[in-house]
């Protein structure tokens, strides 16, 4: 491994030390990742990067995110993103109600206290409310997922950028969080709108493809023991026979996963097309995609 | 002695990787990605990370550091390759992207050959919305002085405005609900008495205008006209505003719009279109706009205005259904007809009897007069 001068810091002990290693960490939470993701989350916690994850929806980009925080054993705080998001949601906020409480109490009691003392305590830390993206400060080292970005507006994104880049947080009334060992960072996007590029620049970016047929077999065994290995495999056939029609929606692991469960809850040991037609709505959520479905012959998803 | 001859011939690698992956941001560059400066400053660090002499390892580091969106990847890939010399891994994609990608930019098939519509075209117009697609760009500054000057003075005095939302950001104001956490604040101010309620209430945002601009042959004449509208469209408000030009293929020309000169958004757009003049199915190119766009929310909410003649080569059935499709998801749909501005016009084409139903707003668009009523459309829309 050549060791460029350029490079500040090493990954810490308890990180792994090359994407292989990563990926066989990961396979042990029940996360099976292809070699481009592994690498992608191996550099993500050496370079101390965000990582970017683009895919369809369920793929396994939120999935990504609790299983590295598994692997490195550290908590996880989730972002939610949604059009509107405001600091007071994804920083922090100050708990009027109790700081009033505060102050009634100290009125009723009688405290000589003077009014400089009385206003040092409004603004104590415990009348803070830490949201996600202060808390994985706080909470270092962490994983802090930031779901759905597309989702929220550029205003969040500008503001999003900023803490990126020193993973500071000042507090007017308190002072500045600074976090000691900066949190692995994980961004997803189902591109339900273009991300602004100054933001993709910040971060190592990944394109999740949907898994081969040997992978999604593996994932299906693995994430449920319970599905025998004839029905996973014809479950995944079956999905990667719905992903190449042209369907408004293409199920995606998770969609594969709930197939597979909602066969085996009834009591299914391998995909008849009877059975197959009564759980279809596990995995197509569009009436025009059932409707297709069940105008093609039955051998023809089946076979 | 030997640590310094060692440390020389590990400085002279270091500078080898350095001079490698320069010159493949070069080719990457050429190639049409834009891997900026601190992108490959980026690829260097990650490549320090891993093991500068696996293929593999080299081929990951510069796709997850210099691309950035799904589009960069195959010529990241085709790039890597050429560079390199076929060490390039194989990269895993499946069916799902590579079709939509071939939905995005690929010729669509033809297949009937039935073109009952076409029949009251002359016959030039017939050869060139024939299957055959005309590959070919036009250079748009190929106008005369007189059309463009004239073209420039009319367009410089439309700025249309944006429709617009309430949104789910909130601003103080002296109506609406109770803001709790700005009341509070106050009245900690006031000693813990709440002297007065402060109020906040949704502030309007821009809706997201969608513009698919037909360039097929039967629409030439106006096309540069509908540019230069989307151009000042996309002037106006640059982060809202998406322009799309539909033929036989479908091609974004929202970067290229965002050009602050109209005649140089123009030339741009020019390059980029590859169905110039050439023919058209409307039905599956909404269809590709939907499935790549449309459905992931460029067209959910969005104003989306269609300008076209309705000349359709293939059936009408796809048109019909994708219109449906579109209305659903759309706040409103907009057709701009040109023809519609003669007198004594009737919607009689199958494409425009296939859309209409599923129209909101049914403009003309063929003069300046027409453009200020299609602007107003939008606004209220």
């Amino acid at each position: 491994m050549s060791q460029p001068t350029a490079v500040p810091s090493r990954p810490d002990a308890a990180s792994p030390a090359d994407p292989q290693e990563l990926a066989a960490a990961l396979e042990a939470t029940g996360y099976l990742p292809d070699e481009g993701l592994a690498t992608a989350a191996f550099l993500a916690l050496a370079m101390h990067r965000p990582l970017f994850l683009e895919g369809e929806a369920g793929v396994g980009k939120t999935a990504l995110a609790h299983a590295l925080a598994e692997v490195t054993g550290r908590p996880v705080h989730r972002l939610q993103c949604y059009e509107g998001l405001e600091a007071s949601q994804a920083l922090y906020d100050w708990d009027f109600g109790r700081q009033l409480l505060h102050l009634r109490a100290a009125e009723a009691a009688g405290e000589g206290a003077d009014t400089a003392t009385l206003e040092a305590g409004l603004y104590d830390r415990r009348f803070l409310l830490a949201r996600p993206l202060l808390q994985a400060l706080e909470d270092s080292p962490s994983v802090l997922l930031v779901d759905e970005v597309d989702r929220a507006d550029d205003e969040f994104e500008a503001f999003l950028l900023e803490l990126l880049s020193d993973y500071t947080i000042s507090i007017p009334e308190l002072g500045t969080v600074r976090a000691e060992v900066p949190p692995l960072v994980v961004l997803t996007s189902n591109r339900t709108r273009e991300v602004h590029d100054a933001l993709k620049r910040r971060c190592l970016y990944h394109w999740l493809e949907h898994p081969d047929f040997e992978r999604e077999v593996a994932i299906l065994r693995r994430r449920l023991p319970q599905v025998t290995e004839d029905l996973a495999r014809q479950v995944a056939r079956a999905t990667a026979k719905l992903r190449s029609l042209d369907l408004l929606k293409p199920p995606g692991i998770a969609e594969a996963m709930d197939w597979a469960t909602a066969l085996h809850t009834l009591g299914a040991r391998e995909l008849d097309p009877d059975t197959a037609a009564r759980t279809l709505g596990a995995v197509l959520k569009y009436r025009e995609d059932t409707d297709r479905v069940h105008a093609l012959t039955r051998g023809a998803l089946f076979g | 002695m030997t640590s310094l001859a060692f440390s020389a011939a590990a400085e002279r690698r270091q500078r080898d990787v350095v001079e490698v992956v320069l010159g493949f941001a070069r080719t990457l560059r050429h190639a049409g990605v834009a891997a900026s400066p601190d992108r490959v400053e980026a690829m260097l660090a990650a490549v320090g990370h891993l093991d500068v002499l696996d293929p593999g390892d080299v081929y990951w580091a510069g796709r997850l550091t210099l691309c950035g969106s799904p589009d960069d990847l195959d010529r990241y890939e085709a790039a890597f390759n050429a560079y390199f010399a076929g060490e390039a891994p194989r990269a895993s994609r499946t069916s799902s992207t590579q079709e939509q990608r071939l939905a995005e930019s690929a010729p669509l098939g033809a297949t009937d050959g039935g073109g009952t519509d076409a029949e009251e075209e002359a016959p030039d117009l017939k050869a060139a919305a024939s299957e055959a697609e005309v590959l070919r760009s036009r250079d748009v500054a190929d106008l005369t002085v007189a059309e463009r000057d004239q073209l420039r003075r009319l367009f410089a005095l439309l700025v249309p405005a944006a429709p617009m939302r309430p949104s789910r950001r909130r601003r103080p104001d002296h109506h609406g609900g109770v803001d709790m956490a700005r009341t509070i604040r106050h009245a900690l101010r006031d000693g813990g008495e709440i002297t007065s309620l402060r109020r906040r209430r949704p502030r309007p945002r821009p809706r997201r205008v969608v513009l698919l601009v037909d360039v097929s042959g039967s629409m030439s004449p106006y096309a540069d006209a509908l540019l230069r509208f989307a151009h000042a469209a996309v002037r106006a408000r640059p982060s809202s505003t998406e322009v799309l030009t539909i033929g036989t293929r479908l091609t974004r020309v929202t970067r290229e719009m965002r050009l602050r000169d109209p005649d140089k958004a123009l030339a741009a757009s020019g390059h980029a279109i590859p169905d110039w003049s050439g023919g058209t199915r409307i039905g599956e190119v909404l269809k590709a706009f939907l499935d790549r766009w449309g459905q992931r929310g460029t067209a959910r909410g969005a104003v989306v205005v269609l300008c076209s003649d309705g000349w359709e080569r293939g059936g009408t059935e796809l048109l019909a259904e994708q219109m449906v499709r579109l209305q659903r998801l759309a706040h409103s749909v907009v057709w701009v007809n040109p023809h519609k501005g003669r007198a004594g016009y009737e919607p009689l084409t199958g494409g425009m009897q296939a859309a209409l139903p599923a129209v909101d707003h049914f403009v003309a668009g063929h003069s300046l007069a027409a453009f200020e009523e299609l602007a107003g459309v939008i606004e209220n829309a």
